[in-house]
């Protein structure tokens, strides 16, 4: 089954989706709109049954390009066959819907993806951060980050 | 009483050096009469040194080498020393790992419920100065001595488990050089 079968197999129409080429594994950029109902849809459908959401993750583009990426891992363990979701965001607002209410784990996995790039997952049900103490400042893996001169009076940059 | 000294000569076989800090240097013993003569200083510091009890704590890989330090092979138990599960009851703190700002304030509160003396070996690099973490490490206190007062430091990345006995041997030889008089050292 190609990537691009998955959202008519589900009959969900999104005039943004688009195959990303050479991706492994296949890829499909969606709209940040249709992004619950397409996942709904993967979850919930018997051909396709992606019952577990490996990993997420974010891409900070940079200061020039203005965007950034957030992008969903998905596996199905009847078919053992797994695909990508990718949205691409805005960077001054980068905020996209939770999928916390399709799959449990992405609970925590949003929250790592909000602690270290920003960005906000609108819905989610707990949304601090999971790695980096509740008082940094910053966001790491952003492009344009630097660290604060102390924490707790510990010097942080030498 | 030059009955008693021509007794001591004849029957005491450890020869002692009284001038070597790092023994339990008992000055004089009486043959079979189960007395030694010593200072207060020899007698707290040998009791401190040989029982020791680490804090049943790690943070990062050095951590495997410190549980490796105190298997068969290794025997950390004959240097008498038992990890316990509470500050409150260890005299040691074996720092063995990275140190991120989110366990600093951790560390410092362990430290603090230690009761005194207290003593903090810092084992491998990450503890010692950041390590790896030096440059590029944002998440990385840059040595554990920056939040508390550090007595040994063992390098390696990870030590091994000979490494960590050998600080341990160096903070013996630190505390038998304590003194109650002398409130420094």
């Amino acid at each position: 089954m190609q990537p691009a079968d998955f959202l008519r197999i589900i009959s969900v129409t999104d005039a943004g989706a688009a195959v990303v080429s050479n991706s492994t594994p296949p890829a499909i950029t969606v709209s940040v709109n249709k992004l619950v109902e397409i996942c709904r849809g993967l979850h919930a459908n018997a051909e396709t049954y992606f019952d577990q959401l490996s990993c997420v993750t974010g891409i900070d583009n940079g200061v020039e390009a203005k965007t950034m990426e957030v992008i969903y891992h998905l596996y199905s363990i009847p078919y053992n066959f797994s695909v990508a979701l990718k949205v691409v965001l805005p960077r001054e607002q980068p905020v996209v819907p939770t999928l916390s209410s399709v799959w449990k784990s992405a609970n925590w996995l949003e929250r790592e993806t909000f602690d270290m790039y920003g960005i906000i997952f609108e819905g989610h049900p707990d949304l601090r951060r999971i790695l980096m103490p509740a008082d940094w400042e910053g966001y790491p893996l952003r492009k344009d980050y630097s660290e604060q001169e102390k924490y707790r009076e510990i010097q942080v940059k030498y | 009483m030059s009955d008693i000294q021509a007794n001591n000569q004849s029957k005491v076989s450890v020869p002692v050096t009284p001038e070597d800090p790092t023994t339990f240097a008992y000055k004089e013993s009486f043959g079979n009469s189960g007395l030694i003569i010593t200072n207060i200083d020899n007698l707290f510091n040998w009791s401190r040194l040989s029982s020791l009890f680490p804090m049943t704590f790690g943070i990062a890989c050095c951590a495997i080498e410190f549980m490796s330090t105190g298997t068969a092979p290794y025997d950390m138990d004959r240097l008498g020393m038992v990890p316990r599960a509470t500050p409150r009851q260890s005299d040691v703190m074996i720092v063995a790992g990275t140190v991120t700002f989110k366990m600093a304030d951790r560390i410092r509160r362990l430290y603090e419920q230690m009761a005194e003396p207290r003593y903090v070996i810092s084992m491998g690099s990450c503890s010692n100065c950041g390590g790896p973490y030096w440059q590029h490490g944002y998440h990385v206190v840059k040595g554990v001595d920056r939040i508390i007062p550090v007595d040994i430091y063992v390098p390696g990345c990870p030590p091994r488990p000979e490494a960590l006995i050998g600080g341990i041997i160096k903070l013996h030889e630190k505390i038998s050089s304590e003194s109650l008089l002398k409130a420094d050292s």
